[in-house]
């Protein structure tokens, strides 16, 4: 027996988005369609022995298979829903059947239509900030007040200099903060919706400056070429603070919320 | 330089508009943190109960961060430390740190000359100090040259 995992929402016009040639999903399984109220769900068969709630939660929390089929949820809503064709849907959403996923797409098609007009040739974009310590302004003499006459209490100048650093450093930190708020303003003046993720811990970056914006937008494919080169102005405006980087396009994951989200279980 | 686990796409991603800069490829961090919305958010039949939202970012964590560099960041974090990483300072700190050893071993000779001549005089009744790990993870660091940019 199956369930029916579901990858991304498209309306179905002249164009569907067919996962024709898509990559492999969850399951390694060939995603198909299906139709319904003028709507086409982009679905997968996964097995039911590995995708019930406690096989799917032990599945969880095993790194490697978190990975693994994370990657291959996204690169099939990649397929079909980037350059805003389709909603994509949040990884982990199965039902029991296909008739499931019909009822879904008729009893909700007006919310979903709604929510796909927002996102319609809308793409994600993402822009993170990162506090650049290789220019922490004016750092260079931050120890030549450290050269006093302490020379025979070694331990005191160096909390001394470690004070003073502490003070630049935390000032630096502020006012880059502040920059990134300036980021997300004038990034979200070009976008049509913004948000931003908490930003990403050290471990998770590989990057050992903090990050101090995550931000997500939301753009229209007219917009799109401006907002590009709104980034690269702010990045040599703030550039002495912030680092900036931008990835995407992203298919509209922080935009899209399925409108029927939790309703099969409640 | 900052995606510790590049992923290429499947080519369907369309040209980055307007500029030189290439997109960064999707990162796990970056893809996790949208797919999974905030922590877990399941719709569908099937009802996932992750409460646990904290095990599953530490896990994940985990599955980012390479095992050397979780290392690397956990146990060398004063090497990354902008205080304490310029040149001079470090070499002011080194040689702090020499004399500081220097003297420690002064006073840990002379105390256990002290406790040899106490158990001389005493017959055993001072017990002979313990060894002083003299391999600390913070002595190390602190002479081994940071990487440079």
């Amino acid at each position: 027996m199956t369930y029916t995992w579901l990858y991304a929402v498209a309306p179905a016009g002249p164009e569907p988005s067919p996962p024709k040639g898509a990559p492999g999903g969850v399951a390694d399984e060939h995603p198909r369609t299906v139709a319904a109220a003028d709507l086409l769900a982009v679905v997968g068969s996964v097995p039911d022995a590995d995708f019930d709630s406690d096989a799917l939660q032990r599945h969880l929390g095993d790194p490697q298979w978190l990975e693994r089929a994370v990657r291959a949820h996204h690169r099939v809503v990649s397929a079909t829903a980037t350059g805003g064709r389709a909603l994509p849907v949040r990884f982990g959403t199965v039902y029991r059947d296909d008739d499931r996923v019909r009822a879904l797409l008729a009893a909700h098609a007006d919310d979903i239509r709604a929510a796909l007009s927002d996102i319609a040739d809308r793409t994600e974009w993402g822009v993170k900030a990162y506090l650049d310590r290789a220019h922490p302004d004016g750092a260079d003499d931050a120890g030549s007040g450290a050269d006093r006459p302490a020379g025979d209490r070694p331990g005191t100048a160096y909390l001394l200099r470690r004070r003073t650093a502490r003070d630049r450093a935390e000032h630096a930190l502020t006012d880059a903060a502040g920059q990134a708020r300036q980021v997300h303003l004038a990034l979200s003046g070009l976008a049509d919706r913004s948000t931003e993720h908490p930003p990403q811990p050290t471990e998770a970056t590989g990057v050992r400056d903090p990050m101090l914006l995550n931000g997500a937008y939301l753009v229209h494919r007219s917009r799109a070429a401006e907002f590009a080169r709104t980034v690269e102005a702010l990045r040599a405006r703030h550039g002495p603070a912030l680092r900036l980087e931008l990835t995407g396009p992203w298919p509209p994951y922080s935009f899209a919320a399925l409108p029927t989200a939790g309703d099969g279980a409640r | 330089m900052s995606t510790p686990a590049p992923w290429r796409g499947t080519g369907a991603v369309p040209a980055y508009p307007g500029t030189s800069a290439a997109p960064q490829p999707a990162n796990l961090a970056d893809l996790l943190e949208r797919v999974l919305d905030k922590g877990i958010v399941i719709a569908g039949d099937i009802r996932i109960n992750l409460l646990d939202i904290e095990l599953l970012t530490i896990r994940i964590r985990l599955l980012i961060a390479s095992v050397d560099r979780a290392r690397e960041m956990g146990i060398d974090w004063w090497e990354h430390d902008p205080t304490l990483s310029s040149g001079d300072r470090r070499r002011d700190l080194a040689a702090e740190n020499r004399r500081l050893r220097e003297r420690l071993g002064e006073l840990e000779a002379a105390r256990s000359q002290d406790a040899r001549e106490a158990r001389e005089a005493g017959a055993g009744a001072a017990p002979e100090p313990e060894p002083v790990d003299d391999d600390r993870p913070a002595r190390k660091g602190t002479r081994r040259r940071r990487e440079e940019p």
